[in-house]
């Protein structure tokens, strides 16, 4: 990779006694999206707000393009947000929050109105200017943000969470939009949530954070396939963990065929739930020692047949010690 | 621009954010009220405050004044909390008027409605034989619900309708009656709207001026009226200043134990209204027709007579504004003008002084902003009167000396309205969700440009109410106007009225009854101005 234009070193944030975020490492290239993965209370939203200077760092410090900047306020960094809520201005129109960051950075008025038309344009609000925002959608008002947000040119685009308040039909459609203004806008982004659906399509590299701490970044399927530790198994959503010979490994939910009884080496257990997902099926089952396990089979069995499952030991997470 | 540039910038524009208020309280209010204290504890020599204790009059006076309050506000809480239970149940445009017009009668000039009272009471012959009202406690009594009516509608109203309605449907579906439910679920609810509603109606009560002053008659005395009468009839400043100190302790001691209660009064989450059902019609009629005779009628009685020639009905009283009475040293047209050229500075002054001290209450560090939510509160718990007498003691030397000057009525007045504009203001600026702030700061404002482009523009609608209660309480100022100079340039409207009121006789009673019709209708105007800059769920006052 080329020198990163965005790192964070040795990053920590403090709530009083609490430690939010803990000696996080971070590079961004220019253009890249990097999604943060982790449970709520993990300190990535902290993070990202202590990026975006609205959070003091405890320690640490932020480099752009080899310039220090933790000491600036959040006005004077290169950064653009995407609040959870959307904070916009309720007391301007679509036009007037668009053209907000423009205005802070003296531009004109001619070519203020040319960019903010631009953007709605981009996001595809075109002819929105003069709407209230008060009157938007979920959607609609995510949108706006989003292109407030864009239009002062920002090089990296920070987004916290914007797609929890959003139906799932809206999630799917910006999940695929969102990729694409970025690209068109040539700007790098760092995404924060705790859907690792959302983290895999919205990102390059995906990094999981867990209580506080950084613990692996890698393109998703990299890190989806090889968790480091059970830690980051967990929150990628991987829940079939067991206490082999070998010690803890994880059976990943594609890992398990249903076979016929007389095969060697089968896990056998009874079918507690199963979930029609379309082309397969998210099916619960129970070992005879009791324990829970979770797969997707392609073919459903009935509730309460007892089954012989094989397991791919390539499709198992072992970790290193 | 360079960041040094900038930050200096900034510390200006902070510094400039605290001076202004804090000097503009400190030279106004704090040092006048620090003389009345140097000088009523025994600074001046003379009588003090010690010697107050040994009177036995004196101590009757701060008996009755005691006593006369919490009657007050026990009354006006009998008859405004059933009014409340009404309010609280209209449908939200509804409450919007109802609000409107109960807010009306609590602005009026104290001056005003004692007169309107008087006369309700020559008009119905209570003025004299067995029921008796004039000059009896009772006519005090009936003029403080009359005023505080709005503070128990408004304040525990509002609150009543934002409380989740499931919850007495949940305690009726478990078997309770509508009056169990009403005791057990929604009276414990109530109780901190009704606190801090009891507490304004006290402290309103404990500092009510001119209703004791004209109502009372001259043997009932409060801590006020025998302020301003050792002070202005006798002018013994010392005793004035030992009984300002009373009032003043007392004063501070009620401001400590309602912020107390205030503190303790807890989150309600805004409920669901899906069912509202209606009052009773009876309960309803009832509650409506109280409150339209205690609040319609003074109001009707005082249009009546200014129209009533004697022998027909005419604008007699109305064209013999223009002329200069013998009792006063200018036409009542001109007291009436310089009252809205004062209201117009006052009110200035204090939008200036309140928007600068809200925004240090919302955004300074703690220490500080406790510091100005405390200081700027204590003028509307202090009695205009002891305002008014402690700038009379105090500004009377160079640099210092306003006593002269036409700026000390705007300046007296601005002080009033001051806490109205911080009360109406903080709470605004307060909802502003953080996230704007940090929205803006990430689009490139600082701090102060984010100020300005969103507390600002949001505040404004806080700020036009804060204004308009500053303008009314401004043209309805007796207290402390009446403690400084009478020349013919200071001659405010309500002083006049005074003084028209105050002469024996019917000869001037039409025009002063004119002249309370004009303050009147220029009163209601703010109330409009109010009421339509209001949203639907502040509410302060």
């Amino acid at each position: 990779m080329a020198d990163p234009m965005l790192q964070v070193r040795e990053a920590e944030v403090r709530f009083g006694e609490l430690r939010a975020v803990r000696a996080v490492d971070l590079d961004l290239a220019a253009g890249e999206r990097l999604a943060l993965l982790g449970p709520s209370g993990c300190g990535k939203s902290s993070l990202l707000r202590a990026i975006a200077g609205l959070e003091p760092l405890a320690a640490g410090s932020i480099f752009v393009d080899g310039e220090p900047i933790g000491h600036l306020p959040p006005e004077r960094r290169p950064f653009g947000l995407m609040f959870q809520d959307h904070a916009l201005f309720p007391h301007r129109t679509v036009g007037q929050n668009v053209e907000f960051g423009l205005r802070m950075d003296g531009v004109d008025p001619a070519p203020r109105t040319a960019r903010v038309g631009e953007l709605l344009e981009l996001v595809g609000l075109a002819g929105f200017e003069r709407r209230a925002v008060t009157t938007l959608s979920g959607g609609e008002a995510q949108r706006v943000a989003l292109a407030r947000a864009l239009a002062p040119g920002p090089q990296v685009l920070l987004l916290d969470e914007p797609l929890g308040s959003l139906d799932r039909h809206l999630r799917d459609r910006l999940i695929g939009e969102l990729p694409e203004v970025l690209d068109a806008t040539g700007t790098a982004a760092i995404h924060v949530t705790h859907d690792h659906d959302e983290a895999f399509a919205l990102g390059d590299r995906v990094g999981v954070m867990e209580g506080g701490r950084l613990h692996q970044t890698g393109p998703p399927g990299e890190v989806w396939a090889a968790p480091r530790s059970l830690t980051v198994a967990r929150v990628l959503g991987h829940t079939n963990v067991v206490d082999g010979p070998d010690g803890v490994v994880v059976w990943r939910p594609d890992a398990a065929t249903v076979v016929n009884a007389d095969e060697a080496d089968t896990v056998e257990a009874v079918v507690e739930r199963v979930h029609f997902r379309g082309v397969d099926h998210d099916v619960r089952l129970r070992t005879t020692d009791g324990r829970s396990l979770r797969f997707v089979l392609a073919a459903a069995p009935a509730l309460g047949e007892r089954v012989h499952l094989r397991i791919d030991p390539a499709r198992v997470i072992r970790f290193g010690d | 621009m360079n960041q040094r540039a900038r930050i200096g910038r900034r510390a200006i524009g902070g510094a400039v954010l605290v001076v202004v208020p804090a000097v503009f309280i400190a030279v106004f209010f704090g040092y006048p009220i620090a003389t009345v204290l140097w000088r009523g504890l025994g600074g001046g020599g003379g009588e003090t405050f010690l010697d107050l204790a040994e009177s036995s009059r004196q101590r009757d006076i701060v008996w009755f004044t005691l006593w006369q309050a919490v009657a007050s506000t026990a009354l006006t809480l009998v008859v405004g909390l059933p009014a409340a239970s009404i309010v609280a149940r209209l449908p939200p445009r509804r409450q919007r008027l109802v609000r409107a017009l109960v807010t009306v009668p609590f602005v009026l000039p104290t001056v005003l409605v004692a007169g309107a009272f008087t006369e309700v009471f020559a008009v119905t012959g209570l003025d004299e034989g067995a029921l008796r009202l004039r000059h009896t406690v009772w006519a005090i009594l009936i003029a403080h619900v009359f005023f505080n009516y709005a503070v128990v509608v408004r304040t525990v109203g509002a609150f009543w309708s934002g409380l989740d309605h499931r919850m007495e449907e949940a305690a009726r579906s478990l078997g309770a009656t509508a009056w169990a439910a009403f005791r057990e679920v929604t009276l414990p609810r109530l109780r901190p709207a009704i606190a801090s509603a009891a507490a304004i109606v006290f402290l309103f009560s404990f500092t009510s001026f001119g209703v004791v002053l004209i109502l009372g008659g001259p043997r009932r005395a409060t801590l006020e009226t025998e302020i301003y009468r050792q002070a202005v009839t006798r002018t013994d400043l010392e005793t004035a200043a030992a009984l300002a100190v009373v009032q003043l302790v007392a004063v501070l001691a009620l401001v400590v134990v309602s912020t107390r209660l205030e503190r303790r009064r807890p989150i309600v989450g805004r409920g669901a209204r899906l069912s509202r059902r209606a009052a009773s019609p009876v309960w309803r009629w009832v509650n409506l027709g109280i409150g339209f005779v205690l609040l319609g009628g003074p109001i009707g009685v005082l249009m009546e007579r200014s129209f009533s020639t004697g022998d027909g009905y005419g604008f007699d009283h109305y064209r013999a504004l223009a002329e200069r009475a013998p009792q006063l040293p200018a036409p009542a047209t001109t007291a009436l003008a310089n009252s809205i050229v004062f209201a117009v500075t006052a009110t200035a002054m204090a939008v200036l002084v309140g928007l600068l001290a809200s925004l240090v209450v919302v955004h300074g560090r703690r220490g500080l902003a406790r510091v100005f939510d405390l200081g700027l509160t204590l003028p509307l718990g202090t009695s205009a009167v002891t305002i008014g007498f402690g700038m009379l003691i105090a500004l009377d030397e160079p640099p210092l000396d306003l006593r002269t000057s036409w700026w000390i009525i705007p300046i007296a007045h601005a002080l009033v309205g001051v806490p109205f504009v911080v009360r109406t203001m903080v709470p605004v600026l307060r909802a502003i969700d953080p996230a704007l702030h940090e929205a803006a700061g990430v689009l490139g404002a600082s701090p102060a440009r984010a100020r300005r482009e969103i507390d600002l523009p949001i505040g404004l609608r806080g700020l036009v109410v804060g204004a308009g209660f500053a303008f009314a309480v401004s043209l309805g100022e007796f207290g402390a106007t009446s403690f400084l100079p009478r020349r013919p340039e200071n001659l405010t409207a309500p002083v006049a009225l005074f003084r028209l009121l105050s002469t024996p006789g019917d000869l001037l009673r039409g025009q002063a009854m004119a002249l309370a019709v004009v303050l009147m209708v220029l009163v209601a105007a703010a109330v409009l101005v109010i009421e339509s800059a209001r949203g639907s769920d502040e509410g302060v006052f």
